[in-house]
């Protein structure tokens, strides 16, 4: 199980807040550093695959578990 | 690696509308994007300080969705405009979807360049000490000095 240096509550947020929080929430880690994402919003699935893509920040982990999804995050 | 580009033109001036160029501006910018919108004739509402008079017009949309079918005439009738604006307003609280406010200011963050078309400022008489701080006054000339070196341009 990868840990978490920081966490990001973006439940019950719509596009494209989560994302955009995230990118926010990454910018005050150090390169390395893992952010864990708890979303509610179905389309995040797809939306941060995208992200961790185009920005270069790795996806390490993802997972589905009662209508929330989490997503682990490090910052390149 | 060069910065990628987006170049948005905003021409809409409903409460709807003024979300797609703010959402994709706000959400390229955190992708790495440098991002210009360009505010040309009722986009230029979006740039007022206060949004709160942005409606959303049931009027000539068949495809916005009622809580009860009604007839098109029915949409004329005074008081309609401003129940389907309050009911966008608060399906959209519930729905946790941003304010326009709330996304702009993610924009202005983000440093998204915005542009208001000065033809349209003058020819609406706009104020233009009414929107929000940090907005530029250009032509068609500066919209493309930016749009001709970026990889994605839209009209909104």
């Amino acid at each position: 199980m990868v840990q978490e240096d920081k966490i990001l509550d973006a439940r019950g947020l719509n596009c494209p807040l989560p994302i955009l929080r995230t990118k926010k929430a990454l910018g005050e880690l150090t390169s390395g550093q893992v952010l864990k994402i708890v979303a509610t919003d179905p389309g995040a699935v797809k939306d941060f695959e995208a992200f961790a893509k185009q920005t270069k920040n790795p996806l390490l982990e993802h997972a589905e578990a009662a209508g929330e999804f989490i997503f682990f995050i490090q910052k390149a | 690696m060069d910065e990628k580009k987006l170049a948005i033109i905003a021409t809409k001036g409903t409460l709807d509308w003024g979300y797609p160029p703010f959402i994709l501006a706000s959400t390229a910018a955190a992708l790495g994007y440098g991002v210009e919108i360009f505010f040309t004739f009722y986009g230029l509402q979006l740039l007022k300080k206060d949004l709160g008079h942005l409606r959303v017009s049931p009027l000539g949309n068949p495809a916005m969705p009622m809580p009860i079918p009604m007839p098109t005439l029915m949409m004329v009738l005074p008081g309609m405009e401003g129940m389907a604006t309050s009911m966008m307003k608060s399906k959209m609280k519930a729905k946790g979807v941003a304010s326009l406010e709330e996304l702009r200011g993610l924009c202005v963050e983000a440093e998204v360049r915005m542009i208001a078309c000065q033809m349209t400022v003058d020819l609406f008489e706009f104020d233009t000490t009414d929107f929000i701080d940090g907005i530029e006054l250009g032509g068609a000339a500066s919209f493309f000095e930016f749009a001709g070196e970026s990889d994605i341009t839209l009209f909104m």
